[in-house]
């Protein structure tokens, strides 16, 4: 039986509360989570002329906590993330592996001059954790709209999709998990 | 536009960071298609030839051939292929050339999710086209040449031989068969495999235009040419300018129409009713008739002249009964056609229904197994045709033939049963089997045939 460690990288994302994050994840993914407070030096993977994180170099760090590969790794973290090619990205993981990582930088209400809103933060939060954890179980992006495992661009995109999974992909979760 | 699987596109990424390959491989595995990547030209090129690529995400600046003489390299030998550059290093001028150069896009790095999503979208977007326009040419395609025309027999392959022999060349023919055997169909088949192809193939059924209409629809009329000619109104033949002419049941066709079709073709020019100037004829002539016209030419009913003229090169259409194995080829295309355009769920037709419709004589030949299995698709319940489906003068009508499978085997009976329905009247016999009294005396030598 799978279980999901829930790592924050760099410093605990602010107005996050990772209980709720779990639950979520317990409710649709019926996986239990391990909130784990390890202290993870994460500057190398700092770009100081972007100012923003390379997400793969995160993963990889993520991936060495977990040599056993029994459970899934989920990381959350408060910095912006990139990978080379595109300007930014709200999360990454690993294809059918055991790492997962997202960034509540982009999720926040303020960033888009919008007013604080906690719940839809929440909300985002627990969308963009089943999303990444989604493709670790092997789910590829998924053309439904009502599905999360859709792909989101833009942080309206997110909102639009719900908290949970398809019919097709949540018959491939079962398979697997 | 029909759904797809992003698996079935190929998308290679050309660049010699590897930090950009993983990234850009890992982002689009993520949307499910099918990743390749390539760190230089040569090794791009060489991946083309191993495999098909749908997409190439290219860099400029690489060691080596740079991504500009790539795309050339590529263009000479692959058209299709899309390619959009990616390039930390932009300039109006490199992008100008390589729009020019036939790049589907351009854009900078680091370039915005949404930004590389849509690019990728639309480029996807326009392979979808291209292979549903590619599906839908190749479905015309079909339709034009082979749709209906369906035949494993050896009958049929030699009518296939006859129709790619002749088809190329602008010569007259005539197409001889029983009705329902797909005269017209072979007519098609023999236009759109000529070159003349690209103009239209006018059929005309003579038998269905009463004899004092036929001459102006086939030649038009003038305007007042006769009364109720209000406007000038062009003929078959003029519209068949270019095309086909196919004139079905020509054996049906009145003597006095006989003339000016023949003339037409001597002079290769016709006037409209009505007019006096001379308008020329441009057309292949097909003819089609289930009738024996050298023996209408010895009844004098079919002009001898014109006989000669349009029996140039002849193709005979076996009946269905002729090419029995055909028939659950035939059965099943029917069943699929039928069970698409009635969008129902019959999906087989059962052995014993198969076992009906190949025992049936099929005096009306495909098109009466057309409506059969047409028929039998609309009362259909259960999915699979059963005889209960199919007309209930099949059950009741075996062939009449038992045993006899050749041509000969058929004509000795036919000749056999109108000879002991006549008792044995040779004259009155070979009236009604339209041969003239020699034949039907060699026929009974032949056959060895004894009156009882």
């Amino acid at each position: 039986m799978h279980s999901v460690r829930i790592i924050t990288l760099g410093s605990h994302p602010r107005d996050v509360s990772l209980d709720l994050l779990a639950r979520g994840i317990r409710d649709i993914l019926s996986l239990d989570s391990v909130i784990e407070p390890i202290p993870l030096d994460i500057d190398a993977a700092l770009d100081p002329s972007r100012k923003q994180y390379h997400s793969t170099e995160l993963l990889a760090s993520l991936v060495e906590l977990e040599s056993s590969g029994e459970h899934r790794v989920l990381g959350i973290t408060p910095y912006d993330l990139f990978i080379p090619v595109l300007t930014f990205v709200f999360g990454q993981a690993q294809l059918n592996n055991r790492a997962a990582l997202f960034s509540t930088f982009r999720l926040h209400n303020e960033f888009y001059g919008l007013p604080h809103s906690p719940a839809r933060l929440e909300e985002r939060c627990l969308k963009e954790g089943l999303h990444e954890l989604g493709h670790t179980f092997g789910l590829r992006h998924c053309m439904e709209l009502p599905c999360v495992m859709n792909s989101s661009t833009y942080v309206e995109d997110i909102d639009l999709k719900p908290a949970d999974f398809c019919l097709h992909c949540r018959e491939h979760l079962r398979s697997v998990c | 536009m029909t759904a797809f699987d992003p698996s079935e596109i190929t998308i290679m990424v050309v660049d010699d960071e590897l930090s950009v390959r993983q990234s850009l491989e890992a982002w689009f595995q993520d949307d499910g298609y099918t990743m390749v990547t390539a760190e230089n030209a040569a090794e791009a090129l060489s991946r083309m030839q191993e495999q098909r690529i749908d997409i190439i995400l290219l860099d400029i600046k690489m060691p080596g051939m740079d991504g500009l003489a790539l795309q050339d390299r590529i263009r000479e030998f692959n058209t299709d292929v899309i390619i959009i550059i990616i390039t930390a290093f932009a300039t109006v001028d490199t992008a100008v050339r390589a729009l020019k150069a036939g790049a589907f896009d351009y854009t900078t790095k680091p370039v915005d999710p949404d930004e590389l999503s849509l690019l990728v979208r639309n480029a996807v977007d326009r392979i979808r086209l291209q292979r549903e326009n590619i599906a839908l040419r190749e479905s015309i395609d079909h339709l034009q040449y082979v749709d209906d025309i369906i035949g494993e027999s050896a009958q049929m392959q030699k009518v296939f031989e006859l129709v790619k022999t002749v088809a190329p060349t602008d010569s007259t023919v005539l197409i001889l068969g029983e009705s329902g055997t797909g005269k017209e169909l072979i007519a098609r088949a023999i236009h759109m495999n000529s070159t003349r192809k690209y103009f239209p193939i006018i059929p005309v059924n003579c038998g269905a235009i009463p004899e004092s209409l036929m001459e102006s629809e086939l030649f038009g009329h003038e305007k007042g040419a006769f009364t109720g000619a209000q406007y000038r109104r062009k003929g078959k033949l003029e519209m068949a300018r270019g095309g086909s002419l196919f004139l079905d049941e020509i054996g049906t066709l009145g003597l006095k129409s006989q003339v000016d079709l023949l003339r037409v073709l001597e002079d290769r020019e016709f006037h409209r009713v009505g007019g006096e100037r001379s308008v020329k004829a441009d057309f292949r002539l097909i003819c089609a008739t289930n009738v024996n016209l050298s023996d209408a030419v010895q009844r004098g009913e079919f002009r001898e002249d014109l006989y000669y003229r349009i029996n140039v090169f002849t193709i005979v259409l076996p009946s269905l009964r002729e090419r029995q194995a055909d028939i659950p080829l035939l059965a099943n295309h029917f069943l699929d056609k039928h069970r698409k355009a009635m969008n129902k769920n019959v999906e087989a037709i059962s052995p014993e229904a198969m076992n009906l419709l190949k025992s049936y004589d099929w005096p009306g030949n495909v098109r009466e197994l057309v409506n059969a299995i047409e028929r039998a698709v609309v009362i259909n319940k259960s999915g699979t045709i059963t005889p209960d489906d199919l007309p209930m003068q099949m059950a009741s009508r075996p062939k009449e033939a038992h045993g006899e499978q050749t041509l000969a085997d058929v004509e000795r009976r036919h000749i056999e049963v109108m000879l002991e329905e006549n008792d044995w009247n040779i004259s009155r016999t070979a009236d009604k089997l339209h041969i003239d009294r020699v034949t039907l005396y060699n026929k009974i030598e032949k056959y060895g045939l004894k009156r009882p």
